[in-house]
């Protein structure tokens, strides 16, 4: 078995700051089959195809491809050696023709070194009838293709770089029913050539049509690699959530709603095509969980509750009484507070005081006359702050950037927590932090409900989803397809809800 | 010993202060400079300097702000002219000082209240509108003047330009108390804060619960006031206005605030530090003066002195990345 694989992966650990991303994984990928790559979010899927791409390089261990042992430096050097990777986020030059793209940094070149742009375009032609994609015409600018297309010219310039290993980062995730189809038919096409293809995706009917065999992560482990002949759904998912998840916090959960006081009900809420009708209640205290897969709709749903993007129809009542967002600053008027999921980009400023950061919402609180601000009571408050939270940093003058990612998003929390919100919404809140720092944000959550203020949990981990919410609410394309009490919801249960919906649409 | 260590900490994080840098190279400046020549530190030369880049300092303060909410502004130089054309024409027109100096500044907030507006409701990189607002501005000073001066016989607004308080002229005590607020506005206030946190992350500051278009549209308005203060200081130096007032500002303002540590990228800077970047280029353009080095050197020292600054703080942020 071990001589007919084309890649194997030894031993790969790979930390990232607060964090060990990928742990002892090792692999075989073998030649010609199409492998899936199946985890929750952050099981360290990605971390794994950037490392075989030659984007990250791993701490302890190391690959081996065709025999040999390799260690890429940059992806260029992947690419030379016969490994492309296939970005969600495509990598192709927007204003430049088909052809350009696929010779990009090896164009034909004529006998005075300028570009052959004739030959370019026919060899261009030859690459893409062997894939039967021929109806895209090399000579028009990339911009001007859909998605599926784009994608199908970045595989026939991964192909025509001669790779022998190929790597798909969610392909279907913007694809059409038919384009799919289409999709995977290549991929077989390629397959019977002899190229491998690690295929990573959500969809788990994917995996069941295309696969040979697939490998479960989780928690940067690997967990086990099976024959897809072998596998079930329910086996699958499980594998993906595991079944030992610690619980680090026990909650008094709510049985009795009958007498609770809605603080907050949406009604028919849609957002350009991305939510649909959503309508749901949040009760005085509860923590309602929000999950699904990524792309659901769920981060749009909050953020339009909150502000951040406009609706496009729909009600929102707090209170009892209709309330027009425009913006967070009125959300936050109506006693709401958000942690975005984006920690760096949308809730940090990286490059201010840890001070600075803790009191930027509350600071109108702390100015006088003239808004100009009482700095005694600035410190004092973020003082206690610091303190009540355990955030270490050296001081309240620290720049923000300095701090662990957990220590941030204690200071983000910090920032809210001082300005009293009655309704907070947190949108992955422990993605990315380690596993102490995650309890002590549990506790936060904890204390938060005991105290009467009204959670919603966005989060991708079902284990964290079911360890802290009252109910919980799942998404699948922009539609809620349910709300699950704790004491009905298990996994497997929201899982189907996810899967079944799948079936049905397929 | 740990106390030697945390002042010896002290110590390091001070020199890491770009602006500590560069006032260090000012002072170093200044001591060689009152060797070189007798004439340097005598007191009408200081206050000749001070009053010489007094117009750059104000300037850098509105485009100091505007650099850490991450624009730029490159229409201050026209607008100065703008603003001072304007007002020579309602003077010349028979309005009383008070009206004068009342549409000079609102002159100068409608330019300003104008670049925010192109810059935020419209979506014009900050580069672009005021490139654009920049000749627009100059245009208007040529079509007012005719290309002809206009005097403007001295009155009690002229005392701005013209006016002494003991040996210091009006325009530098203006210039430290308009450094001294655009200071106080940067780290006492909550829209010197919101200006730091929109420079950091527009998102972020969003999600914060801060109007990050109303709070550009207030940086540039105020540049554009302090650009019409400017425009005032000059009719009552020069008794009257020209088109080619404060012509190339731009770059001096915004060289004196890079010099002065703000970093272009924004979300940080001490405003303190544009009062150092504009003071070392005055003292340089007067060290030419007394030294009798050809004036055309000067322009090269300029841009020495620019890339220098700039290339110790991204050495030093390079090294520390590491």
């Amino acid at each position: 078995m071990g001589k007919n694989a084309i890649c194997r992966v030894v031993d790969i650990t790979k930390f990232f700051p607060g964090v060990v991303a990928l742990k002892n994984v090792s692999l075989d990928i073998r030649k010609g089959e199409i492998h899936g790559i199946i985890g929750e979010n952050g099981a360290g899927k990605s971390t794994l195809m950037n490392i075989l791409a030659g984007v990250y390089q791993p701490e302890e261990g190391h690959i081996e491809f065709d025999g040999k042992t390799v260690n890429f430096k940059d992806p260029r050097e992947a690419q030379d050696t016969g490994v492309a990777m296939i970005y969600q986020e495509l990598s192709l030059s927007r204003s430049m023709s088909v052809a350009e793209n696929i010779f990009q940094g090896r164009m034909l070149k004529n006998k005075i070194g300028l570009i052959n742009r004739k030959k370019m375009f026919s060899e261009c032609r030859k690459y893409l009838k062997n894939l039967g994609v021929d109806y895209i015409d090399p000579k028009i600018l990339v911009k001007n293709l859909s998605v599926s297309q784009m994608q199908l010219v970045e595989i026939t310039k991964a192909v025509h770089l001669n790779s022998k290993l190929l790597i798909m980062d969610e392909p279907t995730s913007s694809l059409t029913s038919g384009e799919i189809s289409f999709l995977m038919k290549i991929m077989r096409a390629l397959k019977n050539e002899g190229v491998s293809i690690l295929f990573i995706t959500h969809k788990l009917e994917e995996i069941i049509e295309i696969t040979d065999r697939i490998t479960v992560l989780r928690d940067g482990r690997l967990i086990e690699t099976l024959n897809m002949k072998d596998a079930t759904i329910n086996q699958m998912v499980s594998l993906m959530v595991g079944r030992d998840f610690e619980k680090i916090v026990h909650r008094q959960f709510i049985k009795d709603y009958s007498n609770k006081e809605v603080v907050l009900e949406v009604r028919d809420l849609n957002y350009e095509n991305k939510v649909k009708e959503a309508s749901f209640k949040l009760f005085k205290g509860e923590v309602l969980g929000l999950t699904g897969l990524v792309g659901a709709g769920r981060t749009e749903l909050l953020q339009c509750i909150f502000g951040v993007d406009r609706i496009s129809s729909g009600a929102v009542l707090v209170n009892d009484k209709p309330v027009k967002i425009k913006h967070p600053a009125d959300a936050i008027k109506l006693g709401m507070g958000m942690i975005p999921e984006g920690r760096k980009e949308q809730g940090m400023f990286l490059k201010l005081t840890v001070k600075d950061n803790m009191t930027m919402v509350h600071l109108k609180q702390l100015a006088g006359r003239l808004t100009f601000i009482k700095k005694k009571r600035q410190r004092d408050i973020a003082k206690k702050y610091v303190d009540e939270l355990a955030i270490k940093t050296p001081s309240l003058e620290q720049i923000a950037e300095n701090l662990s990612g957990g220590n941030q998003q204690k200071t983000i929390i910090a920032r809210w927590i001082m300005h009293e919100p009655q309704i907070f919404f947190l949108d992955e809140p422990t993605h990315g932090i380690d596993v102490g720092a995650k309890a002590e944000i549990y506790h936060f959550i904890d204390d938060l409900a005991k105290s009467g203020v009204s959670v919603i949990l966005l989060s991708s981990e079902l284990p964290e989803v079911l360890t802290m919410c009252d109910r919980i609410m799942v998404m699948h394309h922009g539609e809620i397809k349910g709300i699950l009490s704790h004491k009905e919801a298990d996994q497997v249960k929201i899982m189907k809800l996810i899967i079944e919906d799948k079936e049905k649409s397929a | 010993m740990s106390s030697s260590g945390e002042s010896n900490k002290k110590i390091k994080a001070l020199f890491e202060k770009p602006e500590i840098n560069v006032l260090i190279a000012l002072l170093v400046l200044c001591i060689g400079l009152s060797f070189a020549s007798p004439y340097f530190l005598t007191a009408k030369n200081i206050v000749n300097v001070l009053r010489q880049f007094s117009l750059i300092a104000i300037l850098a303060v509105g485009q100091a702000l505007i650099i850490v909410t991450g624009g730029i502004d490159l229409s201050v130089g026209s607008v100065v002219g703008f603003t001072a054309c304007f007002g020579a024409a309602v003077a010349r027109w028979g309005a009383p000082p008070g009206i004068t100096l009342l549409s000079i500044l609102a002159m100068g907030a409608v330019v300003g209240l104008a670049n925010g507006m192109l810059v935020t409701k419209i979506g014009i990189a900050p580069f672009i509108a005021t490139l654009g607002m920049m000749s627009i501005a100059r245009g208007f000073s040529l079509l007012i003047t005719m290309g002809v001066p206009i005097h403007v016989d001295p009155t009690w607004i002229s005392v701005f330009g013209g006016g002494y308080v003991g040996i210091f002229p009006v325009s530098v005590i203006t210039m430290l108390v308009i450094v001294g607020a655009g200071f106080v506005l940067a780290n006492n206030t909550t829209l010197g804060r919101n200006v730091y946190a929109v420079g950091n992350s527009e998102q972020a500051a969003k999600f914060s619960g801060i109007r990050v278009d109303r709070v550009k549209i207030m940086v540039f308005t105020i540049t554009g006031v302090l650009a019409s203060i400017c425009g005032l200081i000059l009719i009552g130096q020069l008794e009257g206005a020209d088109a080619f007032y404060g012509n190339g500002y731009e770059l001096d303002v915004i060289a004196a605030a890079v010099i002065g540590g703000m970093s272009l990228s924004g979300g940080e800077g001490n405003l303190l530090g544009i009062l150092v970047g504009a003071a070392l280029m005055g003292v340089l353009k007067n060290a030419f003066v007394l030294l009798a080095v050809p004036g055309y050197w000067q322009v090269v020292a300029t841009g020495v002195v620019i890339i220098g600054a700039v290339s110790l703080d991204s050495l030093r942020r390079k090294r520390t990345a590491r």
